[in-house]
């Protein structure tokens, strides 16, 4: 089953998809219109970065050179706060002045039950179902100091539009389209992942308490796919859906 | 006044309250109960923001050099738990210390500030014991999620201060005490980065909302706590706040004895 988050009369709804494109109410009523989407869950988001061969296999020299000394021994993770939470449709303004800007297609496992210290086993059951992201970000040039400013601008992560039950996807394999202007521009595959689901589910539950609602990016790829004011860029993955956003420049947002 | 959430022992229910002078609070029904009749829970809810080397005296104690631009992450509200409440040092470990913090409680939305304005979009002020595990510090995204975001690790309370009943916040005492001992001495006057600075900086590239917390940095003065120990943090004018060490073993005994 899927089902999305819109905003109607100023209230969060859900909605399911009907046939063709369209959408039925919670109250059973069809939705005439394209709604307003939010993003699919309200819970925090943790995120891991550096779970991807193309990265690993680009900074493996660096990992042994200050200030890293050695390669991280753990997941490396970080948190897109609920001003970077955004639905599908919506317009995110990039900054001018700050350098390059990257889309991050990618996956979002959205937690069902309470989990703490789960095992590797056990993980998978602690999943509600799945849903797309788009991890944006500027660019990193260091991965020392936690990377706020480059990840935790508004807007800066939209998801959705549906959340599809876990029984929907295989989270070892899944394949991760992003599209730019309308054209394919990267493939991401769960195969080049270092630390599958399960495992990052495992390793988080460890020492935070996960929470229904709660969603973790397991991976973005090598940042190649620069976006700017102008374009439109979807992220898309087979059995979840399409999610996409335009960008305007964040001084024309004002 | 000082405004807290909190549970009734057994009740789901959450309870914004005004304290009372004596600590005992005021629910809205008119009920009065005393401080250790509730369960005490993090004051507000929003994004939690946390500051790394923010004290010159603690930057230089830890060898490194203040940083130029504010070193800042986040927390989540796993992390997070009430007065009086206990937090769990992991097994096998060498060295865990707690952190007194001036926690500001953003009031309105904010999204380029300007520090002359800064400290309208204040609403008040809390106390944090913002714990690190630094066996577990790995040099990315440092200080990272292990270190800084486990559950429990991150008292914050009773409650938060309106503003204007503290009439500078770049002028307080900050203390720890283990045990009834004294261990942690500072002021805010020697944060590096101030309120008015950190708003303006963060408010320049995200949007911050009310509820949202800044937790702003500690001064010199750590060491290491042990299970048993009993940790009070108190920010002068603005609150103490009281935490216990347990053991992952008796963590786990609070939790079924709850269940």
């Amino acid at each position: 089953m899927k089902q999305g988050r819109i905003v109607l009369d100023q209230q969060a709804r859900r909605v399911t998809p009907l046939a063709a494109g369209k959408l039925l109410l919670d109250n059973g009523n069809p939705l005439a219109d394209q709604p307003q989407w939010l993003a699919p869950v309200t819970g925090t988001v943790y995120g891991v970065a550096l779970n991807h061969r193309s990265l690993l296999d680009k900074l493996e020299a660096d990992f042994q050179q200050p200030p890293y000394q050695k390669a991280p021994a753990t997941p490396v993770l970080f948190i897109k706060p609920r001003n970077t939470h955004a639905g599908h449709g919506s317009t995110i303004a990039l900054p001018t002045q700050a350098g390059k800007v990257f889309a991050g297609g990618a996956l979002g496992v959205v937690i069902g039950k309470v989990a703490s210290k789960v095992e590797v086993e056990q993980a998978l059951e602690v999943v509600a179902g799945y849903t797309v992201v788009n991890e944006i970000s500027l660019e990193e040039s260091s991965f020392y100091r936690p990377a706020v400013k480059a990840k935790c601008r508004d807007g800066f992560c939209p998801m959705g539009p549906w959340l599809v039950d876990a029984a929907a996807l295989d989270p070892l394999n899944v394949e991760i389209r992003s599209y730019l202007n309308g054209q394919l521009a990267e493939t991401n595959h769960s195969r080049d992942w270092l630390r599958s689901v399960p495992q990052l589910i495992a390793a988080l539950s460890q020492f935070m308490t996960l929470q229904p609602g709660d969603l973790i990016i397991p991976a973005t790829p090598l940042r190649q796919l620069e976006i700017r004011p102008g374009d439109t860029v979807a992220v898309e993955i087979d059995s979840i859906g399409r999610l996409e956003n335009r960008l305007i420049a964040e001084e024309s947002a004002q | 006044m000082k405004h807290a959430r909190i549970r009734l022992p057994g009740e789901a229910e959450i309870h914004a309250v005004l304290v009372n002078d004596d600590h005992s609070v005021q629910l809205a029904d008119g009920r009065r109960l005393a401080e250790d009749a509730v369960e005490w829970l993090p004051p507000a809810e929003g994004t939690v923001f946390a500051l790394g080397l923010n004290y010159a005296d603690h930057a230089a104690e830890l060898a490194f050099k203040a940083p130029t631009e504010p070193l800042v992450f986040l927390k989540s509200p796993a992390t997070l738990t009430g007065h009086r409440q206990v937090s769990v040092r992991p097994d096998n470990l060498l060295y865990m210390h707690y952190e007194c913090e001036l926690v500001v409680i953003i009031g309105k939305t904010a999204k380029n500030v300007k520090r002359e304005q800064a400290m309208d979009y204040v609403a008040g002020y809390s106390v944090c014991n913002d714990y690190a595990v630094r066996d577990y510090l790995e040099n990315y995204y440092r200080p990272n999620l292990r270190v800084k975001n486990r559950d429990t690790l991150t008292p914050i309370g009773p409650w938060w201060v309106d503003r204007d009943e503290v009439a500078n916040p770049a002028s307080l005492t900050l203390r720890t005490w283990v045990n009834g001992e004294l261990r942690q001495q500072g002021n805010t006057s020697d944060m590096v980065f101030d309120i008015p600075y950190l708003i303006e900086y963060l408010s320049s590239f995200m949007t911050l909302s009310p509820g949202d917390m800044i937790a702003t940095g500690t001064p010199e003065g750590l060491a290491d706590v042990v299970p048993g120990d009993e940790v009070i943090v108190e920010v002068e004018g603005v609150g103490r706040l009281v935490n216990h060490i347990v053991s992952e073993a008796q963590y786990a005994e609070r939790q079924a004895q709850t269940v």
